[in-house]
């Protein structure tokens, strides 16, 4: 019961974060002089006839608040408008179309920098200052210190180049999609993958293993050894969770910087999905792209801190009383 | 007793009475030490020392060799096929790039503005995060319900979608990656400022200030402040690279510094369609970005080692086990006096 | 300590008029509630903390008052309201005839200098990361008194006169021991000479050879200074070495008050006799021939305190009327005029409290 309202509570929290984020956006690109908005909307290649299109098709003339009203209205249906610069497609599609990459860019992603993050963490915190602590140390600090783009670019001149050119065409840049197999799918996507884990894996090695490392010292834990339980026992059932409250606290603060990361690795690595749509529609003045990567981004964030939240209510049940 | 009247008496013994006022050891100086005692921040500090000294002197190596930094060279500067030069050939130390300009400058260039962004960057990222932090910690109430919600929000925000949206109303330029960054550095400081403030606010030594009839400000700023110095210090040095791989990335998006200015972002961002001709396109640019953020983060890492000995214990106790089985005989009891000393140190 | 005559029982007090220009400090019916928030969005207040509910008291120039009670019995945060450091809820706090009472801290900031507060915790009172010289010189600093090196020369004399070589005004609070940082405590409260200082267990957190030093040290100052002083205690022997007079509170509310020796020597409320026998004595003839008071019962929370008198629950003489109606507090027959109770059935003269305890517990005597 207290599980459901505290849901409740935070879906309706993100429901005003939301709105407050769609109005910002709202007010920051159409608040201006109705010509301006509509030759922006418009695109770089615009003619007047596109233009005053789109001031009429959009109502640009009237008043403010009515605008507001209708942009409100068109969004909750997912109407993001026409993308002028891509000839005129509705912004929608080009989302629909685009989504399932980024998408399996950043599940592959999150999915390797959880597991490997953690687990070296763990690791190295119950051998710590074992050989195995020691090298994981420093590629903690290696990966820490590397920018993403930088990692992908290095992995694209040392694995992919020399792969490539040895006639071992598994690893591919672009993206081939999960309809035409596996295989494919995953050899597009490895490189990325590794790349948007690697960064992120490093941080949260270094978090689990402090984390544990402190919750092994402290004197529960040495009553749970006491009482002849194994070690094993000790820190899977008992240390791991207390040690993951704070690494998941720390993942709902990290959506903002996979958002970052995605949009790096996609302009990388090729692959076409969502950020790379954004980069290009920035290069391009194409602003309803923007507007509806900014509210869809907006949404992303919302959406993953609520299932962070939950995540951590269920890991420490005093936070569902609050 | 603490290990500077432990000390102090040593050397007293030693030298025979002492007069005049005796100056406690304060926090820094104990700090100081344990720092040039590590090797990998002394390190860490003389390559930053090194690559500083190479920003300052861009446009000198610039004059000396007559490359500027945005300066193409087609004739000398390009190879026969039309492509850039490997290092090392006419004069070029890093080789060039697709305009053939010089890469070893253009690299040099690129660390000023690195280091500029991340130095400013942090400097006003901290002013304000400590300054915002005091004062809701400070207060509480209604002021900090407020500011901490603002700050969570800020933590948790994509910087993607802001740089993006800013790129595109106002045009990327260096004063767009500045607002950016230091909007994204200030409220990671201020929420550490803020937890550390909200329990200093209760020690007794605070009541003591308000019972004098101290000022807020005056109990925020000499009270509080000095206890609140140590995590800033770290977090404000881990900040420095940050915002350098911010600058970088934006930069490489095209959010950022433009060509033909040099930023490690945007060459990095070029090499993308010739490193695989023109290995030294990427690596060269890529190793500079590396070997600064590994060095301030190092250095970082030594910073909060040298500030927190506890750390140390942690660490000196095991130390101690394996002299103990490898038979020195120390007992347990000097493992606790040490650990105690090394305690009362933190006063 | 001072030239303060207790009285004889009966005999009549030098007025109140004449003594009203010695009145420092007058506390009338301070009452001092902290909410208790319950869950939800809003945080509605369920319950209040009855912290201190309705305590009276006077301070007067140049003597000790001490303040005795078990933990949670409110004399802490009593005195944090009389420092200004807590809002009363209402009451009135009066100084000098001065009305000070929640006062905003510019117009509270000309009485910060005559009233000083000395902490328990020799350890979380003084600021680690600040020299000592500047953690003395902070009365000086804060009101404007004296700069530069006239500030630095005050401050060295205070150490000097608290038993601190000045010489070490350089140091950290780290590198003095818990009876040092006592003093330091103690010349900060000085610096600006104050009228009173409210010292809160400044003793109980020290070894008990140093106690013995720091509280000599108070007496000699109060002698050199006419200091005035509330001094906050659990421990009766310390109260009656030091006090003129004494309050026992219990859970928010005086049970008795009145100049030491009647209180000492003549407890009239059962809790405070209690509290007498169960304080160690010296001689063991005399620690044999003490009988024990052992009360019964938990201690009652602030939140939910029992009706009527508040100590009727653990008390071994309480009857019907304890539990329905609140005593006064008012001289009891036999008493000095300042010697007050709050109690239907005071101990008599002569009584065994220690028997009717036991009677209670259902034990045999």
């Amino acid at each position: 019961m207290a599980m459901t309202r505290f849901l409740i509570r935070r879906i309706l929290t993100g429901i005003v974060v939301l709105w407050i984020v769609t109005t910002a956006t709202f007010f920051l690109f159409f608040a201006r002089n109705p010509t301006i908005v509509a030759r922006s909307l418009a695109g770089r290649a615009a003619t007047a006839a596109i233009i005053a299109e789109v001031t009429r098709n959009l109502g640009l003339n009237q008043p403010i608040m009515v605008q507001y009203w209708h942009f409100l209205t068109r969004i909750v249906h997912f109407n993001f408008g026409l993308s002028y610069y891509f000839g005129r497609i509705p912004v929608d599609s080009i989302l629909a179309r685009d989504l399932p990459r980024t998408a399996s860019v950043v599940v592959g992603g999150v999915v390797l920098w959880l597991v490997v993050g953690i687990s070296v963490g763990i690791l190295s915190a119950t051998k710590a200052r074992s050989v195995f602590d020691r090298v994981s140390t420093v590629g903690v600090l290696a990966g820490i210190s590397m920018p993403t783009f930088v990692l992908g670019e290095l992995l694209l001149l040392f694995i992919y180049v020399p792969l490539n050119e040895h006639g071992f065409t598994w690893v591919n840049t672009g993206y081939v999609g999960l309809s035409q197999g596996i295989g494919p799918w995953t050899g597009t996507m490895i490189l990325p993958w590794v790349t948007l884990a690697t960064v992120q894996a490093a941080v949260y090695t270094r978090l689990s293993r402090g984390t544990l490392l402190d919750t092994l010292g402290e004197d529960y834990i040495r009553t749970a050894r006491a009482k002849g339980l194994t070690e094993r026992r000790v820190v899977y059932r008992h240390a791991v969770r207390a040690a993951l409250t704070p690494v998941v606290s720390q993942l709902g603060i990290d959506v903002g910087a996979l958002l970052g990361g995605v949009v790096v690795v996609e302009t990388v690595f090729g692959i076409g999905g969502l950020g790379q749509d954004a980069i290009t529609a920035v290069y391009n003045g194409d602003l309803p792209t923007i507007i509806a990567f900014v509210i869809l981004a907006s949404t992303f964030v919302v959406v993953a801190n609520i299932i962070v939240d939950m995540m951590y209510a269920v890991l420490d049940p005093r936070v569902r009383i609050t | 007793m603490s290990i500077t009247e432990l000390e102090f008496q040593a050397t007293a013994a030693q030298t025979g009475t002492v007069t005049g006022a005796i100056e406690g050891r304060s926090q820094w100086q104990l700090t100081w030490r344990r720092l040039r005692h590590d090797k990998m921040a002394v390190a860490s500090m003389i390559v930053i020392i090194v690559i500083a000294i190479l920003a300052i002197l861009a446009p000198v190596f610039a004059a000396l060799t007559h490359h500027g930094q945005a300066q193409v060279f087609p004739n000398t500067g390009l190879s026969a096929s039309g492509g850039p030069l490997s290092p090392g050939s006419h004069g070029f130390l890093f080789g060039t790039d697709e305009l053939g300009r010089d890469l070893f400058i253009r690299v040099l260039y690129g660390a000023r503005i690195s280091l500029f962004v991340g130095l400013s960057t942090t400097a006003m990222a901290t002013v304000a995060g400590v300054s915002i932090g005091l004062v809701t910690g400070f207060f509480g109430g209604w002021v900090d319900a407020v500011l901490a919600r603002f700050i969570d929000t800020v933590l948790a925000f994509p910087f993607v979608v802001l740089a993006l949206s800013l790129a595109v109303v106002f045009g990327p330029s260096l004063t767009i990656v500045i607002a950016v960054i230091t909007f994204f550095s200030w409220a990671g400081i201020s929420r550490v400022v803020r937890g550390q403030a909200l329990s200093i606010k209760e020690k007794e030594y605070i009541e003591a200030a308000r019972s004098l009839g101290a000022s807020p400000w005056r109990i925020m700023f000499v009270d509080m402040l000095p206890n609140l110095i140590a995590p800033v210090l770290v977090l404000a040095t881990l900040s420095i690279p940050a915002a350098i791989v911010f600058e970088a990335t934006l930069s490489f998006l095209g959010l950022g510094i433009q060509p033909p200015v040099a930023s490690w972002g945007n060459i990095l961002s070029d090499a993308q369609s010739y490193y695989q001709i023109a290995w030294w396109y990427l690596v060269f640019p890529a190793a500079a970005l590396l070997i600064t953020t590994l060095a301030f983060n190092l250095l970082g890492d030594g910073v909060r080692d040298a500030l927190d000995p506890r750390t140390e214990r942690i660490f000196a106790a095991g130390r101690r086990r394996k002299r103990r089985m490898a038979g020195t005989g120390t007992t347990q009891i000097d493992d606790m006096v040490a650990s105690i000393l090394a305690d009362s140190e933190e006063g | 300590m001072s030239a303060f005559v207790d009285p004889e029982p009966g005999q009549s007090m030098i007025t109140d008029s004449l003594l009203a220009d010695d009145v420092l400090v007058q506390v009338d019916n301070l009452v001092k509630h902290f909410p208790v928030k319950g869950g939800g969005l809003i945080g509605r207040t369920v319950a209040q903390v009855k912290a201190v509910d309705g305590v009276s008291l006077t301070v007067r120039r140049g003597q000790t008052l001490g303040l005795v009670g078990e933990t949670g019995c409110g004399k802490s945060t009593l005195a944090r309201c009389i420092a200004g450091l807590i809002p009363a809820t209402s009451g009135t706090i009066t100084f000098e005839g001065h009305n000070i009472t929640n006062l905003p801290r510019r117009k509270m900031q000309p009485f910060r200098r005559e009233i000083q507060m000395i902490f328990q915790d020799p350890y979380g009172s003084l600021n680690p990361r600040r020299r000592v010289g500047s953690i003395i010189g902070d009365p000086f600093t804060i009101h404007g008194t004296a700069t530069g090196a006239a500030r630095k020369k005050a401050v060295q004399e205070l150490m000097e006169r608290v038993g601190l070589n000045p010489e070490h005004f350089n140091r950290y609070p780290a590198e003095f021991s818990g009876g040092q940082r006592q003093r330091i405590g103690v010349a900060r409260a000085l610096a600006l000479r104050p009228k009173l200082i409210i010292c809160d267990e400044p003793v109980s957190a020290l070894d008990v050879s140093i106690q013995a030093q720091v509280l000599n040290l108070l007496a000699d100052l109060q002698d050199d200074f006419g200091l005035a002083y509330l001094f906050i205690a659990h421990d009766l022997e310390v109260v009656r070495h030091v006090s003129d007079s004494v309050i026992v509170m219990y859970l928010g509310r005086v049970a008795e008050s009145g100049p030491k020796q009647p209180v000492y020597e003549t407890p009239r409320h059962p809790y405070t006799a209690a509290l007498l026998s169960a304080a160690p004595a010296a001689d063991p003839e005399a620690a044999a021939a003490r009988h024990r008071i052992i009360l019964t019962g938990d201690v009652p929370s602030p939140i939910n305190p029992p009706s009527g008198c508040r100590f009727h629950p653990r008390c071994p003489k309480a009857q019907d009327l304890c539990g329905t109606e609140e005593p006064a507090l008012e001289v009891k027959v036999g008493d000095v005029e300042t010697h007050l109770t709050a109690c239907h059935y005071p101990v008599q003269t002569g009584e065994n409290l220690a028997d009717a305890a036991r009677a209670v517990r259902g034990e045999a005597s």
